[in-house]
């Protein structure tokens, strides 16, 4: 509920610098929400990066560009009608999910008790996420490591070599 | 931002903080809550707090543009040599039972540690460099701008 109103609010405004720290809001009530749910790793994730560190980036860009979002002319009606169909297929997909929590869920059947059991028998630690994220599925991890650092070198690359040819001009 | 004294004294504070914290997430990681990836953000939003605060010119001080940049990239190093090794003693790329066979518990725990430090290195000098390279563009704002 609170994410919805969040949501609307912004959109609804035409300040940016408000729509920015409302989304930031949005990520740490999300954040919240994922702590009630039990996924603390993800909600000190979506903590740490949505409402911190994104929000800062955003700032930076919103300083770049103007601090007001234009008027738009264009009529809503299609937009509006797409998002509500694919709001209502999504939806209707979340059906077929079973309950929060059910016991009988495929999450809780195959692997992931599996990993429970015997996390701590292979190595002693008693957080099982770090356990699967670093060892059972260590080439993963090196995978996404790469992948944070090519996205760096990728931002570093592109905003760097803009500037360099401005100084040359 | 002149003239934020109350600012100022209170980011000198956090700063300690916010990084010891991070410290936590980052070496508690396998029996609390985190690892690399929270505690290189949470370290990064310490030196990206330091730089709103106190100006671009302060941080890149205390951490230059040059050192974030090549300190990206040896988080991956830590991470695939811990790999490397386990195949220099004949074992499986990233089997942490090579760093010590007779004990593969310890191994384990030794290796996920390695990991997460080389995930959490590379996260922290990322984040750092991609908040440079945007605020280096940004024009200095005056107080009254905002």
């Amino acid at each position: 509920m609170v994410l919805v109103t969040i949501a609307i609010m912004a959109l609804t405004l035409k300040h940016l610098f408000a729509v920015i720290m409302l989304s930031g809001a949005f990520s740490l009530v999300s954040a919240m929400l994922f702590v009630v749910m039990d996924a603390v790793d993800v909600a000190f994730t979506e903590a740490a990066v949505g409402a911190g560190v994104s929000t800062v980036l955003m700032l930076a860009t919103m300083a770049l560009t103007v601090r007001v979002q234009k008027e738009t002319k264009r009529p809503i009606i299609l937009p509006l009608v797409v998002v509500c169909l694919v709001g209502v297929l999504l939806i209707y997909g979340t059906l077929d999910m079973p309950n929060f929590g059910a016991f009988d869920s495929p999450a809780q059947l195959h692997l992931g008790s599996t990993y429970l059991s015997i996390t701590y028998k292979d190595m002693g630690i008693p957080n099982v996420v770090t356990g699967i994220l670093a060892s059972y599925r260590g080439y993963d991890t090196l995978g996404e490591t790469v992948v944070v650092l090519t996205a760096g070198l990728g931002v570093i690359l592109l905003l760097s070599g803009l500037k360099g040819r401005k100084d040359k001009e | 931002m002149k003239h934020h004294l109350i600012l100022k004294v209170i980011t000198k504070f956090m700063v300690g903080v916010i990084v010891l914290f991070g410290l936590y997430v980052q070496f508690h990681g396998d029996y609390s809550p985190g690892g690399g990836f929270q505690a290189g953000v949470i370290i990064a939003a310490a030196f990206i707090l330091y730089g709103i605060v106190m100006g671009l010119e302060n941080v890149q001080k205390v951490m230059p543009i040059w050192f974030a940049q090549k300190a990206a990239a040896v988080g991956v190093l830590v991470y695939a040599l811990t790999g490397v090794f386990s195949i220099i003693f004949g074992f499986e790329f990233l089997n942490y039972h090579a760093i010590s066979p007779e004990h593969p518990k310890h191994g384990q725990h030794y290796g996920i540690i390695l990991v997460e430090l080389g995930v959490g290195i590379t996260v922290t000098f990322v984040m750092i460099a991609i908040y440079y390279s945007f605020a280096g563009r940004t024009p200095r704002l005056d107080d009254k701008e905002w």
